[in-house]
C-alpha cells in the first residue's frame, strides 16, 4: 500500500537531488553573491553593471541578435522539417545531414565560421578568385559592425537551427494524417492545409522550440567571441569578462541574474501568446 | 578466498607507497609557461636538476585563481607552491593563497635580488608574499622590410610616437597595409601598454594624470595614430602570430608573445625600444614570483624547489631557453640562440634608453588589479575604437578610477610621485 504511495518520490528523487546539488544551490549563491558587496546586502554590483560601458550596447546586441535569428530560425526549421517530412527515400541520410552542427561545441562552431571568414578565410578566397575583391577585406573588425553581425548571425543560424528542426519534426509525427487526408479530399490546397491544419497542431512543438531556442540566444556566447572577440559585446560575454577579465565575481554574478530574468520574461511571453487549450492538444 | 585477499593486500600495499610518493613531490602550479613546449623544458631542463622531485603543472590565470580559492575554502591543498604573475598573486593575498616566506627572502636578496623587486614581492603587506622569479617586459619588433619605410632622421632604437605614426603611414600609404599592430584582443596585454608605455611617456604618471591636459593630447595623438593601426589588432591577443604571418610589420608585445616569431627567423626581425614622448621613454619591467601555498602538503619541498629555481645557472637556462630573465645577479652567456638574443637585446635597449623612464606594475590594488586595468581599455575602446569625445571619457573613467583606489586605499606608484594616503587622479 505504502510503496505504490512512496513509489513516485523515489522515482523523482534522485533528478530532485540533482537539481537541487547542481542548479538550486548555484542559483542561490549567485543570487548572494550578486547582491551583496563585502559582506553586505548591497545593490553595487548592479549599480556597477548599469553604469559600465558595455552595459547599453550589450543589451542592445544580444536582443538584436535575439531578434534576428529566431524568426529565421524558425521559418527555416519549418522548411527544413516539412521537407524531411516529404521525402521518401534517405530521409535518415538527410536529417543525419542536417543535424550534424548539432554535435559541434558552441566554440568549435564559431572558430569554423572565423576560419571562413576572417582576413585570409576562404570566403575571402573565393572573392578573390571571382575577381570581386583585390586584396583581403576585414569582415569581422570593429570597423565593419554590419558584416561583423550578419557574420555573428550566420554563425549562430547554422549552429542551432538543427534543434529546433529535431523538436518540429517529432511534433510533425505526431500530428495524425487522417486530417490532411480529410482536409485533401475537401480540396484544401497544400498551403491550406499547412495553415489551418498542421501550424496549428504543431503549436506546442513550436512552443517548445521557441522557448528553447530563445533561452539559449539570450545566452549567445562563444560563437560570438570567436567571430568578434571584444568587438560585439554580448550579456553572457559581459558577464565572463567580469568574471574572468576584471576579476569581480559580484558584477558577473548580475549580469547573471540580468541573463535570467530576461530568459524568464521571454519564456513566460511564449507560454502566454503560444498557449494551446488542452481540448486541442493531439 | 586467498587470491581475493592477496589481491586486496596488493592494492592496500601499492596504495600506501603511492601515499609515500605523493608526499615526497611537491606539485607546482604556474600560471606562466604554459605553452606545451616550454612546459616541457621546463619539466626536462631546469626541473630535472632539482634536488627533489617537481611535478609542474600549468593552468590560465582564471582557472588558477579557481583553484587556489577552492583549495583554500575546501582546507585541503594539494599545491604546495605557484608560479604566476605579480598581479595574478596579489589576489590570493586577500582570499588567503598565499603562506608569507619570509623564511627564503635572505637567500633571495643575498643571490642579487633587487630590493624594489622584493619590495613588490610583499603585495601591499609587511610580509614577503613571493619571492621574484623571472622577469620579462614589452618590446617592439619589425620585419627588416618595413626599415626601408622608417620616415627620414628617425632612429629605430630611440622613435618617438609622432615618427611611429609617421613610419606607419608611409607604410600605408605606399603599400596600402596598415602594419603596425597592437595586442588589443580580449586576451591581450594593451593594459600594460597603456599603463607603461603611454600613458607614462606622455604625461609622466599613470594615476594621478589620468585626465590630465597632456592625457588629453596623448588620447588625440593615439587615436590619430591608430588610423594606421591594422583593425584586426582589436582581436589580437599574441602579436608573433600576426608577425609571422605578414599581416603586420610592426608591433609591440610582451617578449614572450613575440618570441615564436623571433625564433623561428630571427634574421627576418629588428627589435627595439618603445617610442618617446614628452616625459620619457615610459616602460615596465614584468616580474613572475614563486609563492607557497598556507598547508603546503611539502613545504620543505617547495622551498627548495624556489631555491633552485633561484640559483644564477638556473636563471640563465630559463634565459636561454625560454626568454625570461634573471632576477638575480648572473650574466647572460654570449652565445644565446638568435630569436632569445633578439629578445635580450630588444630589452638591454629599452632598459638602457637615455630616456627610459621606469613604470611599475600596479601595487597594492589586490583582487582590483582587472577592473584597474578594464579602465584603461574601456578608456582606449570609447575614445579609439568608438569615437567618443575624449573630455567627457576622461571625466567619466577618472570617477571609476579614484572609486578603485579608494576602496583598495593604493598609494600611488612610479611614475607617479608617491602618495600618502589613497592615490589621487588630479
Amino acid at each position: 500500500m505504502t510503496r505504490s504511495r512512496v513509489l513516485p518520490y523515489l522515482l523523482i528523487g534522485p533528478a530532485t537531488v540533482f537539481l537541487v546539488l547542481l542548479f538550486v544551490v548555484p542559483l542561490v549563491q549567485t543570487i548572494a553573491l550578486a547582491f551583496t558587496d563585502n559582506g553586505e546586502a548591497s545593490l553595487t554590483n548592479f549599480r556597477k553593471m548599469v553604469g559600465d560601458l558595455n552595459f547599453g550596447l550589450s543589451i542592445s546586441n544580444t536582443f538584436l541578435l535575439v531578434l534576428a535569428v529566431i524568426p529565421l530560425q524558425l521559418c527555416l526549421a519549418l522548411t527544413m522539417a516539412m521537407m524531411v517530412q516529404k521525402l521518401d527515400k534517405g530521409r535518415d541520410l538527410v536529417l543525419w545531414i542536417m543535424i550534424i552542427p548539432l554535435g559541434i561545441s558552441d566554440l568549435a562552431a564559431g572558430l569554423v565560421w572565423l576560419t571562413i571568414l576572417q582576413d585570409r578565410g576562404y570566403f575571402n578566397t573565393v572573392l578573390n578568385m571571382l575577381g570581386l575583391i583585390d586584396g583581403p577585406v576585414n569582415w569581422l573588425s570593429y570597423e565593419s559592425p554590419v558584416s561583423l553581425f550578419v557574420g555573428v548571425m550566420l554563425a549562430e543560424i547554422w549552429r542551432a537551427t538543427a534543434i529546433v528542426v529535431v523538436i518540429l519534426i517529432s511534433g510533425l509525427q505526431l500530428i495524425p494524417k487522417e486530417y490532411s487526408e480529410a482536409a485533401e479530399v475537401f480540396g484544401a490546397s497544400s498551403w491550406t492545409r499547412f495553415r489551418k491544419i498542421t501550424l496549428p497542431l504543431l503549436k506546442p512543438s513550436i512552443q517548445s522550440a521557441l522557448i528553447l531556442r530563445t533561452v539559449l540566444a539570450f545566452e549567445v556566447f562563444a560563437v560570438v567571441y570567436a567571430l568578434s572577440g571584444r568587438n560585439f559585446p554580448v550579456l553572457v560575454g559581459e558577464a565572463y569578462a567580469w568574471q574572468h577579465v576584471n576579476q569581480n565575481n559580484g558584477v558577473a554574478a548580475a549580469y547573471a541574474i540580468l541573463v535570467m530574468v530576461i530568459s524568464l520574461a521571454a519564456t513566460l511571453v511564449y507560454i502566454r501568446t503560444l498557449r494551446t487549450p488542452p481540448e486541442m492538444q493531439s | 578466498m586467498t587470491t581475493i585477499r592477496t589481491l586486496l593486500a596488493i592494492t592496500a600495499l601499492s596504495s600506501l607507497t603511492l601515499t609515500g610518493a605523493l608526499a615526497q613531490e611537491t606539485i607546482f602550479l604556474s600560471t606562466q609557461l604554459r605553452p606545451v613546449e616550454e612546459a616541457t623544458k621546463v619539466r626536462q631542463i631546469i626541473l630535472r636538476s632539482a634536488p627533489n622531485p617537481v611535478t609542474f603543472v600549468v593552468e590560465e590565470p582564471s582557472p588558477f585563481q579557481t583553484r587556489m580559492d577552492a583549495e583554500t575554502q575546501a582546507g585541503r591543498r594539494t599545491i604546495s607552491m605557484v608560479g604566476a604573475l605579480h598581479g595574478e598573486l596579489s589576489p590570493l593575498v586577500g582570499s588567503k593563497g598565499l603562506d608569507p616566506v619570509d623564511d627564503l627572502a635572505a637567500k633571495a636578496r643575498e643571490r642579487g635580488v633587487p630590493d624594489a623587486m622584493m619590495a613588490l614581492g610583499k603585495l601591499g603587506t609587511d610580509k614577503q608574499m613571493y619571492i621574484p622569479w623571472m622577469q620579462a617586459t614589452y618590446i617592439m619588433a619589425a620585419r627588416k622590410e618595413a626599415l626601408q619605410y622608417l620616415p627620414a632622421g628617425a632612429d629605430v632604437n630611440a622613435l618617438t610616437y609622432a615618427q611611429l605614426k609617421d613610419w606607419a603611414k608611409n607604410i600605408q600609404d605606399r603599400t596600402g597595409k596598415r602594419a603596425l599592430g597592437f595586442p588589443a584582443g580580449p586576451k591581450g596585454l594593451m593594459a600594460r601598454f597603456f599603463q607603461g608605455y603611454l600613458y607614462p611617456s606622455y604625461t609622466g604618471g599613470v594615476v594621478a594624470t589620468f585626465k590630465s591636459a597632456d592625457a588629453e593630447a596623448m588620447w588625440t595623438a593615439f587615436k590619430d595614430l591608430w588610423t594606421h593601426v591594422n583593425p584586426n589588432s582589436a582581436s589580437y591577443d599574441f602579436m608573433q602570430e600576426p608577425l609571422m604571418a605578414g599581416e603586420v610589420m610592426i608591433a609591440f608585445d610582451h617578449v614572450a608573445r613575440l618570441k615564436d616569431a623571433l625564433v623561428a627567423a630571427p634574421n627576418d626581425y629588428v627589435t627595439f625600444p618603445a617610442p618617446s614622448a614628452g616625459k620619457g621613454r615610459g616602460f615596465m619591467p614584468v616580474v613572475a614570483g614563486l609563492g607557497i601555498a598556507p598547508g603546503a602538503p611539502n613545504r620543505a619541498g617547495a622551498a627548495a624547489a624556489i631555491d633552485h629555481l633561484l640559483k644564477p645557472e638556473t636563471q640563465v637556462a630559463m634565459a636561454r631557453e625560454l626568454g625570461f630573465f634573471p632576477v638575480v645577479k648572473a650574466d647572460l652567456p654570449a652565445d644565446l640562440p638568435g630569436g632569445i638574443k633578439l629578445l635580450v637585446e630588444g630589452v638591454a635597449k629599452t632598459q638602457g634608453a637615455k630616456d627610459a623612464l621606469v613604470s611599475l606594475l600596479p601595487v597594492g590594488l589586490g583582487a582590483k588589479g582587472g577592473e584597474f586595468s578594464k579602465v584603461y581599455m574601456d578608456t582606449f575602446q570609447a575614445i579609439v575604437l568608438r569615437g567618443a569625445p575624449i573630455r567627457a571619457t576622461l571625466d567619466a573613467q577618472a570617477a571609476t578610477l579614484q572609486t578603485i583606489m579608494n576602496e583598495t586605499k593604493a598609494p600611488c606608484w612610479a611614475p607617479d610621485k608617491a602618495s600618502s594616503g589613497a592615490c589621487q587622479v588630479n
